[in-house]
């Protein structure tokens, strides 16, 4: 059954190491939903999240084909339903009229939202979150006319104490 | 010391003094260092000759095979002999030369992103940018290459690193924490494997190449020994076991013998050791082993469970597992000796021996070339085929009898791999007596080497089994695509004996029964380099699994007793 997997890995934070990863994933067919790298706790290691959808075969796969990739120190798969997902989006929405720009306003007030910059044309709001509540926020943003979408895609972290 | 003065000392104290490269801009300066150095550097006329011999050296030897090229072109034409390596794991060092720092990523004269190219054909590939690093990097490659699953390490140098002045030479290793490839084997599971194989009573033993370089063929004949299994090796595997030995059962796959191809189907319990299960080794997987409790035995883990389902997973080095699962075994006096089994795949194995003997035919036939190669040669030739029927034919029906004497590119399938793959092996061992066997066609792809061989005086004997076809096509046109004939024909151009005979080679013609054998005695005995252009039936099918269906329904078989 094919389910989204969250696999979290510690890597070399050298260059190149994103070409093997997602070269890894290209090369034997498996799905990336999103990648995500920055740093970790461990100096000269990055972590890298991967969103990938498959069935528990093709799971296996890929943990075992990163595993083998000299430059990743660690490979983790995280239990989703234990797991904290977060991202992070920007959107840029026009306001051509006071009601679209009210609207917006309290729109971003219920997701917790920021808005970071506003002109007498636009807005360039920031919504944090899992990916469903983004989803929704910009559901309900789309009738009023995106101007500009940039999401991160997830990075992760398990409440589990021992990863 | 500079930076190509430290690569030629690490090479050397890490025992690799043998080189195969072709020089150009890039790598001037390492070249003007190998100048007054130690190091034997061999020189090729094509860099895919330097992989392939390189990687022929290391699987006569098992020790890491180097290869030197310069950037651009150079380094690219690595790229098959890279990923020959990698398929069949072999433990191969590359080194190219790369534009000054400042230039890269400037489209400069011969810059290519030869890490960018070969990531997904080598085990792992480093461009070296601090010449202090230079030792502690290339022993690390090695360590790389040989160690766990082998496989191909490329490093690229940049020539300003070349020449820049080391601090000091500070031998070590980087940090491989990433790298820590499992040994020994799980306790548990090898304890399982060991209940499974008392339980059982129709086993087989899939070999392959991973027991060559886990160099645990002693452990493997002694397993099938102590539980009276017949050995089924895949194409990688042969050498493994004495193919004359009454439970060597050959290859199994697509050209397997068809004993070989039942008899795995028939069995209750497969233990597999160094293998991967690949689709030539497989067949249709639904039809493969259909009755089977499956052990697999593989230091890869990403193998295990992959192409077929496992039932018991044991990750580790062969020869240290089947140690362990050896000592469990004589703790308890097992005999299966006894066992219907064993008198059964017996009988099956005897009947079925592939026919080699030709000798009334108009046209040589390739069995009656490989029945006059086996009188005449001895148990420690290094024999290397190249790809298509040739090669076939050599695993189908020759039997090997050690490990390391039969080279072959196996997941790759590489024309134009065997003959210099020969030359490295016959560097690796001189006192060995090495031949390749090719086609026609593989070995226009490579022949520009015989001036190597010339030059370099690497005597060794080069049998062309010439059917004016890329037979192996032609084979399926025949069988699949209606005898329609698109673009296999080869003519009859070159005359094989004149080409070799520019080289200034030893060449001589081959067509009758017998004269195989001859010229390969005097071959021998003169130990000067000798071309053989053996003329053989272009018609000759090998018994082959039609793509798609599985290995039991082998089809075209001729066995000794016309069964
Ligand atoms: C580099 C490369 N190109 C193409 C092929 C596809 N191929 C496999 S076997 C074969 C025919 C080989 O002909 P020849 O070398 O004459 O050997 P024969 O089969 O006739 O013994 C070809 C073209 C290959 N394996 N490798
Ligand atoms: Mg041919």
């Amino acid at each position: 059954m094919n389910k989204n997997h969250i696999i979290s890995t510690l890597v070399k934070h050298e260059s190149g190491v994103l070409q093997r990863v997602s070269g890894l994933f290209t090369r034997r067919g498996f799905n990336i939903e999103s990648i995500t790298v920055g740093e970790s706790e461990i100096d000269g290691l990055a972590r890298m999240t991967i969103i990938s959808h498959g069935d528990e075969k093709s799971l296996e796969q890929m943990l075992k084909q990163l595993n083998k990739l000299i430059d990743v120190i660690k490979v983790r798969d995280l239990n989703v339903e234990t797991t904290i997902k977060r991202e992070l989006c920007l959107i840029k929405m026009s306001t051509p009229t006071e009601k679209v720009r009210s609207e917006i306003i309290q729109y971003t007030q219920i997701f917790g939202g920021k808005i970071l910059d506003a002109t007498s044309e636009d807005f360039i709001i920031e919504i944090t979150g899992d990916s469903d509540k983004i989803n929704s926020f910009l559901d309900l943003m789309r009738p009023l006319n995106i101007k500009k979408l940039s999401r991160t895609g997830p990075t992760a972290m398990s409440k589990s104490t021992r990863c | 010391m500079k930076g190509g003065q430290a690569l030629i000392k690490s090479l050397i104290n890490l025992g690799a003094d043998t080189v195969f490269g072709y020089p150009g801009g890039q790598v001037i300066p390492l070249y003007d260092m190998i100048y007054d150095s130690d190091l034997n550097h061999i020189l090729v006329r094509h860099e895919q000759c330097a992989a392939h011999a390189a990687d022929g050296f290391a699987r006569a030897s098992g020790k890491v095979g180097v290869c030197i090229a310069t950037s651009g072109p150079g380094a690219t034409n690595l790229v098959t002999g890279l990923s020959t390596s990698y398929m069949d794991s072999t433990p191969v060092i590359a080194i190219t030369g790369q534009v000054p720092g400042h230039l890269i990523g400037n489209d400069a004269f011969q810059e290519s992103d030869i890490i960018g190219i070969t990531m997904p054909i080598t085990k792992h590939n480093i461009q070296i940018n601090n010449q202090n690093m230079i030792p502690a990097y290339i022993n690390s490659a090695f360590e790389i290459a040989s160690t766990g699953r082998p496989g191909p390490v490329l490093i690229d140098i940049p020539k300003n690193i070349q020449e820049a002045e080391l601090d000091e030479y500070n031998d070590g290793k980087i940090n491989l924490e990433g790298y820590k490839p499992t040994k020994k084997g799980h306790k548990m599971q090898i304890k399982r494997a060991y209940e499974t194989i008392l339980k059982s009573e129709k086993i087989v033993i899939l070999a392959g190449g991973g027991i060559i370089l886990a160099n645990a063929t002693n452990e493997l004949n002694k397993l099938a020994k102590l539980i009276s299994a017949p050995v089924a090796t895949t194409l990688m595997g042969k050498g493994i076991i004495d193919e004359s030995d009454e439970s060597s059962l050959g290859m199994i796959g697509m050209h397997g013998r068809r004993a070989s191809n039942n008899l795995v189907n028939e069995c209750d319990c497969l233990i597999a050791i160094g293998c991967r299960f690949s689709d030539r080794t497989t067949g249709k997987l639904d039809e493969f082993i259909p009755d089977a409790k499956v052990i697999h035995i593989d230091i890869d883990p990403a193998e295990i469970g992959k192409n077929v389902n496992v039932d018991i997973p044991i990750v580790g080095d062969a020869k240290i597992v089947l140690e362990s699962l050896i000592k469990l075994l004589e703790s308890k006096k097992i005999n299966k000796s006894n066992l219907p089994w064993v008198n059964y795949y017996k009988t099956k194995n005897k009947k079925g021996r592939p026919q080699i003997s030709f000798e009334d035919d108009e046209l040589l036939k390739p069995q009656q070339v490989l029945k006059e190669l086996s009188e005449v040669i001895n148990k420690d030739t290094i024999i290397t085929t190249d790809v298509g029927q040739n090669q076939m034919w050599m695993a189908y029906a020759f039997k090997s009898s050690k490990p390391r004497t039969f080279i072959s590119s196996g997941g790759a399938g590489t024309m134009g791999f065997g003959f210099p793959a020969a030359m490295g092996a016959k560097v690796a061992l001189p006192e060995s007596d090495v031949v390749s066997v090719c086609g026609d066609g593989g070995f226009l792809m490579s022949c520009q080497d015989l001036a190597t061989v010339k030059e370099e005086d690497i005597p060794f004997i080069t049998c062309i089994l010439n059917n004016n076809y890329l037979g192996m096509v032609a084979q399926w046109q025949r069988l699949f695509y209606n005898e329609r004939m698109s673009h296999t024909y080869l003519g009859t151009t070159p005359d094989f004996v004149k080409l070799g005979e520019a080289f200034g080679i030893n060449s001589e013609r081959i067509e009758k029964v017998g004269e195989t054998k001859e010229a390969l005695k005097k071959a021998l005995k003169t130990g000067e380099h000798t071309l053989l252009e053996i003329v053989i039936d272009p018609n000759e099918l090998l018994p082959m699994v039609p793509p798609g269906e599985g290995i039991n329904n082998i089809v075209g078989e001729k066995s000794e007793d016309g069964d």
